[in-house]
């Protein structure tokens, strides 16, 4: 089929079709063989969640739906929850809308409409976005629609009522932000507001469950009576996605039409600035700002030193980056809540159990990202490679350089911890180290030369590297929280994160 | 005193198909020598194994009087390195970068920063020699980088296109600064595709062609070897489509 040069469907073939091969040389890596592995993963991985869901749901179906108040609090929560997630990454989808340059400078140098070009990147993130959210959320939903009856399929309208309606604020809060702060700050705030968007519901309402519950379970505070109570009565407008969802008919139709014709506004709105703040996006990349002369600049060091100074300066200096590896601090908000409402009031072991494991986690992942910038995020590889160093010195240097931004990262929460319980501290101390430790072994072992600004692709490129090291900071903080149960059951994932490990040396590939 | 500046002997390289056929190479101290050759020839694979960033497959690598293969740093540290695509920090000034890199070679300090704020000034970098390298030019990028191989006063220098893309204001001043070099008895090896600057600079030129050195001699003694007074372009395009004949002769 072919359709006019430069229409609105030719441009959508044309991001189709690069899409497409983009996806697909992701997962094959230009080996055909490897789209097998994939589909049968997939397919592993589906029929997991699959089953999950259907043995999960059933007690509540077999009870009867009701709609009542809890359930529209706990399917709205869910929901709400859900769609902060779904607005993070229209966020992060649409700022690439604009600074993605690839063929863009093609495109916005020949006659083509860039109003047009805008419509159907923006309609790509809207399917896109979509597209993930469904296949995340069809397990459960055709679950519900077996056992319950096929009303419950109506949860996919709502689903793409969402979506439209997080890429419109998406792009709404975009060119906001252009208008604001300018078209050099504009991605990195964009970003932040995306990451904070992203994780601070779950934070917050986990930080509430906290503060009026002392716990952890988001379900506690939806389920609390504070709650129930203080929310409006089933005939409020304010249910209308809930009962969407749970397969009204008329609420759905009404979501679907409103949220698309939002979203169809804001792109016709948003569309005629699209060509100039695309182009005053281009060569930002170029960082020009002047210095004050450092009076440390050529001071006696040692080859170490200089690396590991060159590996922090670079990393403070890099505020998208620094945006980028920070955000999963934020994880770390709750448990330090937990910590401190609980100080003094002798809440007993049992909030270690939640601490430990969380701290244990987030060093592990944060040890990964940092790894990856200081091993492999190299800009001037062959510089380093050609100094008179051992390789082995240098990779000792970026590790210490890595280890100790951890170290001070983790430090104050730690002195925290050891004035609560000092034997829960060294249990979190030993397995963070451990999980750091492990996180920037995977990263050493899986090393390829990189730009820094390949950061945000490094799980694409090696999702062997990715896996091991999500598995081992799972299993270190498994064990950190049955150690601080006190449990010898912590030996198991110990055990295994060191099979992760083992597995991950074997198959990573081997340096010359 | 060592009587080569570089020798190589029987290097050898494959990747997927051989890229260096037993090549035998001898630079004197203190000369400056072109090595020439089409795209894919394997030069930069030549020139990437003397600077200790590929390993070669068979052959030897002296690097005044230092076996590169046995002791890498030891000749790291008496040589420096510039690529077509300047190694430079973004995120760091030039005076920034300089102190690193005479961090990484161990430059005793007043030593180095009077070295730095010398080729800063040399280069016409010192307007800039305070803002990050992010926003240069591919000029300013390749003299920063030229700095940074000069700041340890290496003994031997290894250029791999160091003039690509650069404008007529700043080849003329990076050609300078390796001339001077060269007089004060610093070794440069150095590709280009711009033979007029082989022509120029090089006391002797090696022209490379399929992996195989097919010639090599003072201009002088490459015109003799095809018989005719010529340019060196014609006297380039001759020698490789030999070079080629005969390895398709022999293939």
């Amino acid at each position: 089929m072919s359709f006019a040069p430069a229409s609105l469907p030719w441009l959508a073939a044309h991001e189709f079709r690069l899409a497409w091969r983009d996806t697909l040389a992701m997962m094959t890596g230009g080996r055909r063989v490897r789209l097998v592995g994939w589909v049968v993963g997939g397919a592993l991985v589906y029929g997991l969640m699959a089953v999950i869901a259907w043995f999960a749901i059933r007690p509540w179906v077999e009870a009867g739906v009701v709609l009542d108040k809890e359930t529209l609090v706990l399917i709205s929560g869910t929901g709400l929850l859900f769609w902060t997630v779904t607005l993070s990454q229209a966020l992060e989808a649409v700022t690439r809308v604009y600074y993605g340059r690839s063929d863009l400078d093609l495109i916005l140098s020949s006659p083509t409409s860039s109003d047009r070009l805008f419509a159907v990147r923006a309609g790509a993130v809207f399917v896109s976005t979509a597209a993930l959210g469904a296949l995340l959320i069809s397990p459960l939903v055709l679950a519900l629609a077996i056992q319950d009856g096929p009303r419950w399929l109506s949860a996919f309208l709502v689903l793409a009522a969402l979506a439209a309606l997080s890429v419109a604020i998406a792009m709404a809060i975009t060119r906001l932000l252009f208008r604001v702060v300018g078209p050099r700050r504009t991605r990195l705030i964009a970003q932040i507001i995306a990451g904070i968007v992203g994780a601070g519901f779950v934070i917050g309402i986990q930080a509430a469950a906290i503060l009026t519950h002392g716990g952890f379970s988001r379900m506690d505070i939806l389920q609390s009576d504070a709650v129930i109570a203080g929310a409006p009565d089933v005939t409020s407008l304010l249910w209308l996605p809930a009962r969407a969802a749970l397969g009204d008919p008329v609420p759905a139709l009404v979501m679907v039409v409103l949220a698309l014709s939002i979203f169809a506004a804001t792109v016709a709105l948003i569309a005629p600035s699209y060509g100039s703040l695309a182009i005053s996006t281009a060569g930002l990349d170029r960082v020009g700002s002047r210095r004050r002369a450092s009076t440390r600049t050529f001071s006696p060091t040692t080859q170490r030193q200089a690396l590991r100074r060159k590996e922090w300066k670079l990393l403070m200096r890099d505020p998208w980056l620094v945006s980028q590896t920070l955000m999963q601090l934020l994880y770390l908000v709750p448990p330090a809540l937990l910590l401190w409402i609980n100080y003094g009031s002798g809440a007993g072991d049992g909030m270690f159990i939640v601490i430990v494991p969380v701290l244990v986690m987030a060093c592990g992942q944060l040890a990964g990202g940092l790894a990856w910038l200081a091993i492999s995020g190299e800009d001037a590889h062959d510089l380093v490679a050609t100094a008179p160093l051992t390789p082995s010195t240098i990779l000792r240097a970026k590790i210490e350089a890595v280890l100790s931004v951890i170290a001070a990262v983790l430090a104050p929460l730690l002195l925290l911890l050891a004035i609560a319980s000092s034997p829960m501290a060294a249990i979190t101390a030993v397995c963070a180290f451990v999980a750091a430790s492990a996180s920037t072994a995977i990263q050493l072992w899986f090393r390829v030369t990189a730009k820094r600004s390949m950061f945000r692709r490094r799980q694409v490129a090696s999702r062997a590297a990715t896996l091991s090291e999500a598995f081992s900071s799972i299993l270190w903080a498994a064990t950190g929280a049955l150690w601080a149960a006190g449990s010898i059951l912590a030996i198991g994932p110990a055990v295994l994160a060191l099979g992760v490990l083992g597995l991950a040396r074997l198959i990573a590939p081997r340096k010359p | 005193m060592p009587t080569s500046a570089l020798a190589l002997s029987g290097l050898t390289k494959s990747f997927e198909r051989p890229v260096v056929r037993g090549v035998d190479l001898t630079i004197r101290p203190g000369e400056f020598y072109a090595l020439l050759g089409p795209n894919g020839a394997g030069k930069t694979t030549i020139l990437r194994m003397v600077a200790g960033l590929l390993r070669p497959d068979a052959g030897s690598i002296t690097v005044l009087g230092v076996d590169a293969l046995a002791d890498p740093v030891a000749a790291k540290r008496r040589m420096a390195w510039v690529s077509d695509e300047p190694m430079v920090y973004d995120r760091l000034t030039p005076l920034e970068y300089l102190d690193f890199v005479a961090g990484l070679w161990q430059v005793e300090p007043v030593r180095a920063k009077a070295s730095a704020h010398e080729l800063i000034d040399w280069l016409d970098l010192a307007p800039h020699a305070n803002e990050l390298c992010g926003g240069f030019s591919k000029g300013m990028l390749q003299k920063v980088a030229l700095a940074g191989a000069l700041v340890h006063d290496p003994d031997l220098i290894i250029l791999d296109e160091p003039l690509t893309g650069l404008d007529a204001g700043s080849a003329r001043q990076v050609k300078d600064v390796l001339r001077q070099r060269t007089a004060s008895g610093v070794t440069v090896i150095m590709t280009t595709h711009i033979l007029e600057v082989a022509e120029r600079m090089a006391e002797r030129i090696g022209v490379i062609a399929d992996g195989r050195l097919i010639a090599e001699g003072t201009l002088a003694q490459l015109r003799a070897r095809i018989g005719r007074e010529t340019t060196l372009e014609e006297i380039f395009l001759d020698l490789v489509a030999q070079g080629q004949s005969s390895a398709e002769d022999a293939a």
